[in-house]
């Protein structure tokens, strides 16, 4: 039993990766339509930036925020490279993200090397329900739930947050109320960059980082994501816990390798029971 | 007098090898209710979209002096968000974000005013395109296809609302109609669009005595 709690509360903060990952992606999604393959880049770049300012004397707290900072604007870059230009499509976009995440692999291996990373988390670890677990898993669990309370809180009561919600709606008529609808997709780009970089800043002490770490990272927010139909955060976040907690329970119980699995057998599971569900919705209309 | 709040000059707008305006000529004066009416397919959303500053002209000019609100075709709301939502996201580029003007001027929006807009009714949806653009307190409005998929009785009370505006406040309006009876009643001169060119243009009176638009637009009776 205590294995199986201890299993359920990493597997807990590891989800919650996931599902900022997925929201990020859900964030530039809703507002451009385009899928962001580079999203898994960001939370590298957030640790592997946390892991060289701490190392060069920064202290926590400065550091890891200077990290989100960083994967924010490179979330910037990205967008403006992918939508920037008039007349670019989603899935021109989809393409630029793709290729712009194989490029980033040259550029961290070059600036980080290929050795993974990591630095000192919150120290220590806690007993809850009689069981041990890592104070940084605790810690990304509290961070997590915060921080989609406040993505709820911003979309839900400010006017920014809404006229995002207005350009994933309608970016017609966001355009004739003269809401600049590239310039809140660019927006879009920097959150998912900030929401990814976080993500990174959180589990590296948890998890070490390599330049290549965004693969696992991106298939399991997509898969997350996908939950959501790549529209609803509070669906990632759902979607991202299972998955952190299906994996762990899969390498504690099973194998390791097989960790990736899981996420790409309920990702295709999801798929095939959205495709099912269309011709029902479509009749229905 | 000033000059016009909107005026198109020689104005050619194509998608890609299509020209959908083709030497448009139309202007439209502070205080005035202006109708363009014509068919399917003439360009008038066209027209509306190059005065926006979504589609530019391929050749001569579509200027707006003032604020220009527009309501779209289809109404357009933001579906998912609250009337009130919509409303203040009408004053976008406005420091001012207050909606109590507008649930004045159509008190009927007042009672839904928490619920998502996606979910009206489409009477109500146009009421608050309307108020979404009145938000911008604009100059001139444009207004494409009012009555359209509306009842009667409904399209009536907004043509009312219109009416009103223009006499208490002397907002300038551009009715972009199929339906030429309610257009040519309610505005004082109009235009015809027809492939992409003005076919005809006067007073309401003199629109409605053409014989061209009683047999086109009028079902051969005149109004």
């Amino acid at each position: 039993m205590s294995d199986f709690l201890q299993y359920l509360l990493t597997g807990l903060g590891i989800g919650c990766a996931f599902a900022l990952v997925g929201s990020g992606l859900i964030a530039i999604y809703r507002v451009t339509h385009v899928v962001n393959f580079a999203q898994g880049g960001f939370a590298v770049i957030g640790g592997m930036c946390a892991s060289s300012f701490l190392t060069a004397g920064l202290p926590h707290g400065v550091a890891e925020i200077l990290a989100i900072a960083v994967a924010a604007a490179v979330g910037l870059a990205v967008g403006v490279v992918a939508i920037g230009r008039p007349g670019t499509s989603p899935r021109q976009g989809l393409i630029i993200t793709l290729g712009l995440g194989i490029l980033a692999y040259a550029a961290e291996v070059l600036i980080w090397g290929d050795q993974p990373r990591s630095f000192d988390g919150v120290p220590g670890a806690t007993t809850l329900l009689g069981v041990r677990v890592p104070t940084q898993y605790l810690l990304i669990i509290a961070v997590t739930v915060l921080v989609f309370a406040l993505l709820g809180l911003f979309f839900a009561r400010t006017d920014v947050g809404k006229a995002l919600s207005a350009c994933a709606a309608n970016p017609y008529a966001a355009r004739l109320v003269g809401i600049g609808v590239t310039r809140m997709g660019l927006l879009s780009f920097a959150l998912g960059g900030a929401l990814g970089g976080l993500a990174g800043v959180l589990v590296s002490p948890v998890q070490q980082v390599t330049f290549d770490s965004d693969v696992l990272l991106i298939v399991n927010g997509f898969a997350a994501a996908i939950l959501g139909a790549l529209t609803r955060p509070i669906l990632a976040l759902a979607g991202g816990l299972l998955l952190g907690v299906a994996q762990t329970l899969v390498a504690g119980y099973g194998s390791g390798a097989h960790q990736t699995d899981v996420a790409l057998a309920l990702m295709l599971a999801v798929l095939i029971w959205q495709a099912a569900r269309q011709p029902t919705v479509e009749e229905a209309r | 007098m000033s000059g016009p709040l909107i005026e198109a000059s020689s104005l050619v707008v194509r998608y890609g090898a299509a020209t959908a305006l083709d030497g448009v000529d139309l202007h439209v004066r502070a205080g005035e209710l202006v109708a363009l009416i014509g068919p399917n397919g003439a360009g008038k959303t066209t027209l509306v979209n190059t005065l926006a500053g979504i589609v530019p002209p391929a050749a001569g000019t579509a200027s707006v002096r003032g604020r220009l609100g527009v309501v779209p075709e289809g109404r357009q709301v933001f579906g998912s968000l609250s009337v009130d939502d919509n409303l203040r996201l009408g004053a976008w580029r406005l420091r001012g974000r207050d909606t109590s003007a507008i649930y004045e001027l159509l008190p009927e929006l007042v009672r839904v005013r928490r619920q998502a807009a996606g979910s009206l009714s489409g009477g109500q949806q146009q009421m608050v395109a309307v108020g979404r653009a009145l938000m911008g307190r604009p100059e001139v409005l444009v207004v494409d296809e009012l009555s359209l998929g509306l009842a009667p009785i409904v399209v009536a009370s907004l043509a009312a609302h219109l009416r009103r505006l223009n006499a208490e406040t002397g907002l300038a309006v551009l009715l972009i109609e199929q339906n030429a009876r309610l257009a040519l009643r309610l505005c004082t001169r109009g235009y015809v669009l027809e492939s992409g060119r003005i076919a005809a243009s006067g007073t309401s009176e003199e629109l409605s005595r053409s014989a061209d638009v009683v047999r086109a637009y009028l079902g051969g009776v005149p109004t």
